[in-house]
């Protein structure tokens, strides 16, 4: 029986739209997987220190504000500064498709937008924790 | 292919069992303009007066909003409504930490009476109505509002609009509070009074169901929660001694129109009739327009899909309908692009042409309900009040809405629902058009961009106020406002009004209450 799934979903800083990262933590629950919700309002370093402190195979990050291109490229480089090496990053909400191929570059394994269901999330998930070629 | 009996069972977008057929006899509804309103506030309704299109608006800098309002009034629009930047909206100036990356995104950034001043450049306040979605800093930027009018040389008793300041829906929903509910709660029954004596034609709250419903709650939570919202602040206020037909004829609600048609016409029905009943029967107001529902639309922004956008013109259009057939006061309509970011100034005109479209081309305006006596709406109205009902006597058994927000009810509820609904689609039980059916290949819209410059602006701009104003001033003004707020007993709203005056930024001025007040974390659900 392999460990459980380990998951971070994270809000960073001060969008407090939750909905869907609320959706999100509670369809990986019901797929098996351990699930830590942050809360609103967690700066970068806190995010990283929760990811760190848990242990955990993926960080999940909800954005709807539009700070994606602020916020991710400041948690991924503290991620690597505590050599979060193996960790999957995922990032979901209103990430305009320009900003995409930018946010991988960085080291974000994918990015899900709106009408993406959890489904497929869920699925990916699977499919590239640890396993991830990028890392 | 019969795609439309796809969907399995038959029930509204909220759940809602529906039936084949609907046959009568049902309740006459009585008539519009007459209690208990479930058809309309006014006897002649748009035959008298157009509802207001107020498009709600803000990105950038203050002069970036200031020309996006030019060009929305030149083009036929007939109310303002702010946007506020995230940073505003939870009390930080542009150049603080916490702001990185928020600037002039999600809204317009205001960070102290100066940019309010180039907000409204050119902008008579005496001539225009403005709504300003602030919840947890609303005595602060009501108080600009009312310094930009004194230096207009417009009276305060000329000045017509609304603050959101509905701060229940933000424990609920939309999650930008600053300080516990107990202190928020006092500062909006400061600015109830505040209002009543000096700014009179101003709505000093506009009780909020939009963002409940866009956190994923069914139609009957939105009404129940939100109605149930203006019971709490009546009771506050009521506490505070303020006389209910005082306050009460300057309450303003604001709904949802999300995508179930004839759901949400019930929904509108329905809470008029509540809210009259609420105001006789529990608070027995005397004027009978405290007992009259007031209420502003925006169509769902959670309805909009970023897949074939342009389908999303005809959602908001359908969508906008009901809220007209509903009998609003003032409406929003969406923009084609707002699944993707902040509206482009093209989709920002077609939106508001939409709602121009239904006011002079449908013909809907030409009587009142015309739905009135429908089978069908009349029963739908009928279900929705007495859920209602049951809501409230379940808040009321956990002792009032602060209470059950404590507890996490409504925000369970809502959490709930929201994953129902999700997983409804994703068996494919309620179709999305373009989204989980329907789906095809699509090229690419232009959206609207905002860049860092917008912070680096904002960020001098506060650099070169904080050496030019009398600091002196501002530093015993923030000394007075804490002090009044460690009294309890003071009405905050000439303190805050000498803090915006000397030009103390909105950050300081919270940062000064934070430190009275304290700050609130919602326990995790």
């Amino acid at each position: 029986m392999p460990e459980r799934i380990r998951v971070l979903v994270a809000k960073p800083v001060l969008d407090g739209h939750d909905r869907g990262a609320k959706v999100i933590a509670r369809a990986f629950r019901d797929a098996g997987f351990e699930v830590i919700y942050t809360g609103l309002r967690q700066t970068p370093e806190q995010v990283v220190n929760a990811a760190l402190q848990e242990d955990v195979d993926v960080v999940g990050l909800s954005v709807l504000s539009g700070a994606h291109m602020t916020l991710c490229p400041r948690i991924l480089e503290l991620m690597k500064k505590e050599k979060l090496n193996d960790v999957l990053v995922i990032v979901g909400g209103i990430i305009p498709d320009p900003d995409i191929p930018k946010l991988k570059e960085l080291g974000v394994s994918e990015i899900f937008q709106p009408g993406t269901s959890t489904a497929d999330i869920i699925a990916y998930i699977r499919q590239h924790v640890r396993s991830n070629g990028q890392h | 292919m019969a795609k439309n009996v796809k969907e399995r069972p038959f029930t509204t977008i909220s759940g809602v069992p529906i039936d084949e057929v609907y046959t009568g006899p049902v309740p006459d509804p009585g008539k519009p303009g007459e209690p208990p309103y479930t058809r309309g506030i006014y006897p002649t309704m748009y035959r008298g007066r157009l509802w207001t299109m107020r498009q709600f608006s803000g990105f950038g800098t203050p002069e970036d909003t200031n020309r996006r309002y030019h060009y929305l009034l030149s083009q036929g629009q007939t109310g303002l409504s702010v946007a506020f930047h995230l940073p505003t909206l939870m009390g930080y100036d542009s150049d603080h930490p916490m702001s990185a990356g928020e600037v002039g995104k999600c809204g317009v950034a205001i960070d102290s009476l100066a940019d309010m001043e180039t907000l409204f450049e050119g902008l008579p306040l005496d001539k225009i109505s403005t709504s300003m979605t602030t919840n947890a800093p609303a005595t602060i930027l009501w108080s600009m509002y009312l310094a930009v009018a004194e230096k207009q040389g417009v009276p305060w008793t000329a000045l017509r609009g609304t603050i959101q300041n509905d701060i229940l829906k933000e424990y609920i929903a939309e999650k930008t509070y600053i300080f516990p509910p107990r202190p928020s709660m006092k500062l909006v029954v400061d600015t109830f009074e505040f209002g009543t004596r000096f700014v009179p034609q101003w709505n000093t709250i506009s009780i909020s169901g939009y963002h409940i419903r866009e956190a994923g709650s069914t139609a009957l939570q939105e009404l129940a929660f939100t109605l149930y919202d203006g019971i709490e602040y009546v009771e506050w206020a009521l506490r505070a001694g303020l006389k209910i037909d005082e306050f009460a004829p300057r309450l303003s609600f604001f709904f949802n129109a999300h995508s179930d048609f004839f759901e949400e016409i019930a929904k509108y029905r329905a809470a008029r009739k509540v809210w009259y009943k609420v105001m006789n029967e529990r608070f027995h107001a005397k004027d009978p327009r405290s007992s009259v529902l007031r209420f502003h639309t925006q169509t769902a922004g959670c309805a909009l899909t970023a897949q074939q956008p342009n389908n999303n013109i005809v959602r908001v259009a359908l969508q906008a309908l009901s809220a007209v057939l509903g009998g609003t006061q003032s409406l929003h309509t969406n923009a084609l692009d707002e699944s993707l970011a902040l509206p482009t100034e093209d989709a920002a005109r077609i939106a508001l042409r939409t709602q121009q479209i239904i006011a002079h081309e449908t013909g809907v305006t030409k009587t009142v309900d015309p739905f009135g006596g429908s089978y069908f709406l009349e029963t739908l109205t009928g279900q929705m009040e007495k859920g209602c009902w049951e809501y409230f006597e379940r808040l009321d058994a956990m002792g009032g809405m602060v209470a059950a927000i404590e507890q996490g009810y409504p925000q369970r509820e809502i959490q709930d629902a929201a994953y129902t609904y999700q997983m409804a689609v994703e068996r494919g039980e309620k179709i999305i058009v373009g989204v989980n059916d329907f789906v095809s290949d699509e090229t690419p819209i232009p959206v609207l961009q905002i860049d860092e410059t917008v912070a680096a602006s904002q960020a001098a701009k506060l650099k070169e106020l904080r050496e030019r104003r009398d600091n002196g001033r501002v530093h015993d003004t923030l000394h007075a406002l804490q002090s009044a707020a460690s009294a309890e007993n003071k009405n905050m709203m000439p303190f805050v009004l000498d803090c915006v005056r000397s030009y103390a930024t909105l950050g300081e001025i919270c940062d000064a209450l934070r430190a009275v007040y304290g700050v609130y974390e919602e326990s995790i659900i």
